[in-house]
């Protein structure tokens, strides 16, 4: 290394992913790259170009443009680009142009792969729209059984530390300190008569170093309290044979930090939030946690930006749909989140509790790629619109309009908070809801399959669980809201002719096409809502709706099983065929073209609509006009 | 210098010269440079950015202490392929110019002397279009260390980077009309020039960094000013 490539390390070592790197790879980038000087406007690749190299902007901007021309993103000095065309066969796929005079270095191939192979923060920079990791991460998969399909049990380091309820919280911080762990669990002797008389250890609560400091120290509690006064009581737990994702899901969700395992009834282990991130320390969550740090919107819509990378990798990490669709509503939920944290730093606390909820996909942990914003507000009974109309309508045109930036368009049906329609105090949604029960005219069911399927994200959260519950005991009991329901989810049915021969799009953009959304998964919600409704559970996202259904035994043999598979295709179909627009940088969207499927898809695509379609004769059945 | 006054034709010069040289290595360096007299357009065509570092201005009392090589392309400037020598001098190193280069005496105790480095040097420039800032300093200093080390003077075309500055920004009656009005002229120093095509200014100063800086200077004007198939003859020194 030539002590005088000074310069170019030292520059390029402050920006990411070089400023993850070694002084002495710094020194062999700084001595490996080529320039070269690009006037304004001069294109750097075109789509298909042959590409060999990691670009790097050392002075000057680049736009990045999708194949279809539209803007993809806007980079200046210190960006990188290029690393997914060199993951893609060596074919550029985003077409890079100059937007002022510029000055990129370029770092050969050959040492971007060595970097990536040596320097895992270098390649965790560059993978979130990368395949390169992908394929790795694929391959490792196969090899040795990795992420998506580990159990939650196999990160268990050792058995649970224990202690009786009838302990004190001096002995509780005795046991803990001896056996240096940062949580303990609680637990019952519980002699069951069913396997024989033998004995079995029932949870009960958990107490962790941050309750004994929250609850205990800071209190100023006698330390021979009872451990039951400041434990809390019924934790959630998970089995053990649940996914390592799941578990990340919950403890997301929830805000844990420790999770109880479960097997036969008593616990096994705990896992700790840190054993998750050190184990898939490269995923969703890493956006997850991206997103809750950034501070202003421009951060936010950036981080947007990788999303559909991280799409994509789920994809070919061969996830479930039920997976992906959690990660990608977790993530859409955490945009909210701090949209509306936001928006309260700005706006100042808010006058009255309110609730921000999410509609439709979102709240069913559906969501994909492309999603419209569907939200309203719930208010407190307190909420008086002279004095407070004005905040919240404010707060409701922050987070909308945030969302937009960070891809989730407006809804084009304005069920969104904005619309003064969709922010009503808690009493005046039980009314809302009660009518549209009661009577169910075409009106109130049109967006029936957007209300019914609601979740609280901000705020005081449990009021959108309280509104859940009331919607679901009214509607079970009201059988000609269920039929009205029904009727409805007759309405879109799937694309099949009489001769069972695909029926596809005749006109318009989308000729010989079909829309999988509207003619697939959608229908398919639906006709499991209707049903879970009628058996009254809680539910809301689609496959464990189903799981109930199936367990109430309303359905005939088999049906459920049937619907399952159904689902998880369609969804599947439509996720692989967004995956893949992603990738080629065309417009994302739910249309396929049965023409181009192999004639296994195609048996099974229309195997999947038959379910559908007698799924839907059975609802008539089912649920008849009295 | 050369000027045109004497009806000055680089084609006759290198010819004359690769048949006259006795030295092989002079002899078989204007023998490569022959070949971009008819028709190399810049963009067929490999340059190589060279840099001298100096203990002064006067090629006959002053000694070179470093020299820095880049070899590139229209396309690409190939950092990878870059050289640099520190060299000995054989006077005394003044304490100022230590100042100025960052270079050590035991540096450049420890360095080749001129003659080895002449030996590396020459092959680096065959075959190539040397490109330079400020042509004075690297030709005068080349013509008197060869006249000095192989009994002949070696001088051969140059494209300038200050002299296509020059062209455009002091010459014509724009830049006339400023001089009268005693406007301040624009600066061809390399940093002001790149600044000029959006270049980033460089902190450091070595050989190896300012061949480097010249030749993304070099890129910058072509794109700017110039057309790939411009031919080469047009526009060197």
């Amino acid at each position: 290394m030539e002590a005088e490539h000074i310069e170019i390390a030292e520059f390029i070592g402050r920006y990411p992913p070089f400023s993850f790197l070694p002084q002495d790879a710094l020194y062999s980038v700084a001595s490996a790259i080529e320039i070269s000087y690009y006037r304004q406007g001069a294109d750097v690749y075109c789509f298909g170009d042959e590409i060999h190299d990691f670009c790097f902007i050392r002075s000057g901007s680049v736009e990045i443009y999708r194949r279809n021309g539209h803007l993809y993103n806007r980079l200046s000095v210190g960006d990188v680009f290029g690393q997914l065309g060199l993951l893609m066969k060596n074919r550029v796929r985003l077409p890079a142009r100059a937007l002022e005079d510029s000055l990129i270095y370029f770092v050969p191939e050959a040492l971007f792969n060595e970097l990536c192979d040596n320097f895992d923060e270098f390649a965790y920079f560059v993978e979130v729209d990368d395949k390169r990791k992908l394929n790795k991460e694929v391959q490792q998969q196969q090899e040795d059984n990795a992420l998506s399909s580990v159990k939650v049990g196999a990160l268990i380091a050792r058995a649970p530390v224990m202690i009786s309820t009838q302990a004190s919280v001096r002995q509780a911080a005795q046991i803990m300190t001896e056996e240096s762990v940062s949580s303990l669990l609680i637990i019952e002797q519980i002699t069951s008569f069913e396997d024989g008389g033998g004995e079995r250890k029932k949870l009960v609560g958990i107490l962790t170093d941050r309750d004994l400091r929250t609850r205990v120290v800071s209190q100023g509690i006698d330390l021979e309290t009872p451990v039951t006064e400041v434990m809390t009581a019924s934790p959630k737990t998970l089995d053990k044979e649940t996914y390592v994702f799941e578990a990340m899901l919950m403890m997301l969700r929830f805000n844990l930090h420790h999770l109880p395992i479960i097997e036969h009834g008593s616990p096994i282990g705990v896992v700790a939030i840190s054993d998750i991130v050190r184990h898939e320390s490269k995923n969703s969550l890493y956006i997850v946690g991206l997103i809750h740090r950034q501070q202003t919107l421009a951060e936010l819509a950036l981080v947007a930006n990788d999303v559909p990378a991280c799409f994509v990798r789920m994809v070919g990490q061969e996830s479930s749909a039920h997976m992906i669709g959690s990660a990608m509503s977790v993530i859409g939920r955490s945009f909210k989140q701090r949209l509306c944290e936001l928006a309260e730093e700005k706006l100042g606390p808010p006058p009255v509790p309110y609730c921000f909820l999410a509609l439709g996909s979102m709240a069913r942990d559906e969501q994909l790629l492309i999603t419209d914003q569907d939200n309203a507000l719930i208010l407190s009974d307190d909420y008086e619109a002279a004095k407070h109309g004005d905040y919240f309508e404010s707060l409701a045109e922050f987070v909308s309009e945030g969302l937009d930036r960070c891809g989730y368009p407006y809804c084009s049906g304005r069920i969104m908070a904005t619309n003064p329609r969709w922010r009503k105090t808690l009493s005046e949604w039980r009314t809302c809801f009660a009518d549209w029960i009661d009577v169910p005219n075409p009106d109130a069911l049109l967006n029936c399959s957007v209300f019914f399927d609601l979740e609280g994200v901000w705020g005081n959260v449990a009021w959108a669980d309280d509104l859940y519950q009331f919607i679901v005991n009214r509607a079970q009991k009201t059988p000609k809201f269920l039929a009205s329901l029904a009727r409805n989810a007759l309405l879109r049915t799937p694309p099949l002719g009489f001769f069972k021969e695909f029926v596809m799009e005749q006109d318009g953009a989308h000729r010989r096409t079909i829309n999988l959304k509207r003619r697939g998964t959608a229908p398919l919600v639906d006709v499991i809502r209707v049903h879970a409704l009628a058996i009254g559970s809680l539910a809301r996202n689609s496959s464990e709706r189903l799981e109930d259904v199936i367990e109430s035994g309303i359905l005939p043999d088999k049906r459920g099983q049937e619907l399952k598979y159904a689902l998880e295709y369609l969804a599947m179909v439509r996720i692989r065929h967004q995956a893949e627009d992603v990738e080629s940088g065309e417009d994302v969207d739910n249309t396929i073209e049965p023409d181009k499927l192999s004639d296994i898809e195609r048996r099974n695509l229309k195997e999947a609509f038959n379910v559908l379609s007698s799924s839907q004769r059975f609802l008539k059945y089912r649920y008849p006009f009295s | 210098m050369l000027t045109h006054q004497r009806r000055f034709s680089w084609l006759d010069y290198l010819q004359e010269q690769s048949i006259n040289s006795q030295e092989p290595l002079l002899k078989c360096f204007y023998q490569s440079q022959l070949d971009f007299i008819q028709d190399k357009t810049l963009r067929s065509t490999e340059f190589v950015a060279l840099d001298f570092e100096t203990t002064g201005l006067c090629p006959e009392k002053d000694e070179i202490v470093s020299i820095g090589l880049v070899p590139f392309t229209l396309q690409r400037i190939k950092v990878a392929q870059a050289k640099h020598w520190l060299v000995r001098p054989q006077g005394q190193l003044s304490d100022e110019s230590v100042v100025i280069h960052g270079i050590t005496h035991s540096d450049l105790s420890q360095a080749p002397s001129l003659d080895k480095v002449l030996q590396s040097l020459l092959p680096e420039l065959q075959g190539k279009i040397v490109v330079v800032h400020y042509q004075f300093i690297e030709r005068e200093f080349l013509a008197q260390a060869s006249a000095r080390l192989m009994g002949e003077e070696l001088i051969f075309p140059m494209i300038d980077t200050m002299a296509i500055e020059a062209r455009w920004h002091r010459m014509g009656w724009r830049s006339e009309l400023k001089r009268w009005f005693g406007v301040k002229q624009v600066s061809i120093r390399l940093a002001d020039s790149r600044v000029r095509y959006g270049l980033p200014r460089y902190q450091m100063h070595s050989a190896l960094t300012d061949a480097i800086a010249t030749a993304e200077l070099f890129q910058a004007q072509v794109r700017h000013r110039f057309s790939g198939e411009d031919y080469v003859s047009d526009i060197w020194q």
